[in-house]
């Protein structure tokens, strides 16, 4: 930038509308080209790893909603199936089944509003719109099944804290009728969409090559022509029960990523169809009495499941020292948590492994060169989640 | 290829840069001393028989009891035989320096800034080594052991409480 009167600096963000979040990007521009990109990030961090160090495990829980707040049990269940890791406790397959549901919910909520904000952002609300109702069905379910809707603290260590209950099974039921119907009018609104196909073919392309140098994963790699899933890779909770497809795009650019979420809505519908038909009887959590809180009724009458609630509120339960790391595949990639246990009540270390912050730092390298317009098209495909890339 | 494999073909390349390797947890877990692990990071990404290619994870870990308090985890992933690997490296905390590795692996760059931001470890050769989440005055490392989250001077909260 030897001659720096033909660049002007664009500050884009913090609070910019069409960013949906904090980010703030220090723009080089010439004209409407971008020719460097700066991001600032971390204007909500939390501190979430320091956190957690003073927290019991099961209290851990409620941070990891507040990761990505767009999948939530994703997050809360993978902290799960973590300390589950550790302790060496085994799930019965009911839960697995009623996890895999949930996860899959949560994956094509994460998508729809992913992809619904891509056609936002290139100038269709009306999809947005359409597909937010939908949203709302899914949030019922978590209601019924958690009480809480967008951070849900979905189950416990161990399973769940109680059974899908009949109206749950009912609105997943409901749900998986009504969906295809809106998907299908959704995809035919954008995906031969003239207008979105010009917006987003060749748009914030990146290489298979460059992707994975980045340390990219989930949707965003496989768009680049890398067939990388954890829940094929390593299987956790059952997945291996179920075929299912992993779609892979060519270009790996904001078209290819769109196509790739869309087809990956379709698959977990599939998921979610079968687990919910071959659900199996059975207790829905492990039997760990020193890990699983007690029934209140019990709690209430009976003297060992009162000692019980006691020892794990209280965090007096022995756990083993050592140290794991699990991943899943969050709706963004490779969710992973690596918690080291001295055998105290708390993690002495918990670091969360969140795709959205190893992968927003290619963006600079994916808008040089293309306009401002693009840019924010690119940002919204890549779907950067803030509380996921500040924790 | 196994973990007796990858232990060998480290053992025989870095001899007694190789300060430990355990096989009994999760993964195969590596510790080597700071100054040549780029070089081993290197070695595993490189050598076409392991093909470490894909960096999962870099953190850093303080263990304020221990000779080399401040250390660096990093976790790396063989895609094609989905074989995992952790390494890790301890500094001193007068001089936590440790080579980076943003030139074997671009998604260093963030990775390697949090841990500096946290831990104050000092990577070596990184190109833009500012911090990232926290403010730019912070003068300190949040994440280190000896600040507590809690104010230390409450006692209501002690574990003699709690009976342990």
């Amino acid at each position: 930038m030897e001659d720096n009167t033909r660049y002007t600096t664009l500050n884009l963000g913090p609070t910019h509308p069409a960013t949906h979040g904090i980010f703030q990007n220090v723009l080089t521009m010439d004209g409407e080209k971008i020719i460097d990109a700066e991001q600032t990030i971390g204007y909500i961090h939390r501190a979430f790893e320091k956190i957690a160090e003073r927290r019991p495990f099961y209290q851990v829980t409620t941070l990891t909603d507040r990761l990505n707040y767009c999948s939530s049990p994703i997050n809360n269940i993978g902290w799960h199936m973590t300390v589950e890791k550790l302790l060496g406790v085994k799930t019965p397959r009911r839960v697995d089944y009623m996890r895999i549901i949930l996860m899959e919910l949560a994956r094509i909520v994460d998508h729809l509003i992913c992809n619904s904000v891509i056609g936002v952002d290139s100038g269709a609300l009306t999809g947005f719109t359409y597909v937010f109702q939908e949203r709302e069905r899914v949030y019922e379910i978590y209601e019924e099944v958690s009480g809480a809707r967008l951070t849900t603290n979905m189950g416990r260590i161990g399973g769940f804290e109680r059974d899908f209950t009949p109206a749950a099974i009912r609105k997943i039921r409901e749900f998986l009728d009504h969906i295809p119907k809106v998907f299908r009018e959704f995809e035919k609104l954008l995906m031969r969409n003239r207008i979105f196909m010009d917006r987003t073919i060749g748009v914030g392309p990146i290489s298979a090559d460059r992707a994975l140098n980045y340390g990219f994963t989930g949707p965003n790699l496989r768009a680049a022509g890398v067939d990388y899933d954890v829940r094929v890779m390593n299987p956790y909770s059952s997945y291996d029960d179920f075929n299912f497809i992993i779609p892979v795009g060519t270009h790996g650019d904001t078209y290819d990523r769109f196509c790739v979420r869309q087809q990956e809505v379709w698959e977990s519908l599939k998921l979610v169809r079968n687990a919910l038909e071959n659900l199996p009887e059975g207790p829905f959590h492990a039997d760990v009495p020193q890990f699983y809180l007690p029934p209140k009724e019990e709690v209430y009458a009976k003297m060992e499941a009162l000692i019980w609630h006691f020892k794990i509120v209280m965090g007096e339960i022995e756990v083993p020292a050592g140290e794991v790391y699990h991943a899943v595949e969050g709706a963004n990639g490779e969710l992973g948590f690596y918690l080291v246990s001295d055998g105290g009540r708390t993690p002495y270390r918990l670091h969360f492994r969140r795709p959205g912050f190893i992968y927003y730092q290619a963006y600079p390298e994916m808008i040089r060169g293309g306009v401002l317009s693009d840019a924010i098209l690119t940002m919204s495909s890549m779907n950067v989640i803030a509380g996921e890339l500040d924790a | 290829m196994d973990n007796v494999y990858i232990t060998d073909r480290l053992k025989k390349t870095f001899t007694h840069d190789i300060l430990e390797t355990d096989a009994g947890g999760d993964m195969l877990t590596v510790i080597v001393t700071a100054p040549v692990i780029a070089e081993v990071i290197r070695f595993l990404k490189e050598e076409p028989d392991l093909g470490f290619v894909f960096l999962t994870d870099l953190c850093g870990i303080h263990y304020p009891d221990r000779g080399l308090p401040l250390g660096v985890v990093y976790h790396l992933h063989n895609l094609g035989e989905n074989i995992r690997i952790r390494v890790k490296t301890f500094v001193t905390l007068a001089d936590p320096r440790v080579p980076s590795v943003t030139g074997l692996f671009s998604t260093a760059n963030w990775m390697e800034r949090e841990t500096y931001d946290f831990y104050g470890i000092l990577f070596e050769g990184h190109p833009n080594l500012k911090r990232i989440l926290n403010v730019e005055y912070l003068d300190f490392f949040p994440l280190r052991k000896e600040y507590p989250l809690e104010d230390p001077t409450r006692e209501d909260k002690q574990d003699r409480h709690f009976g342990r």
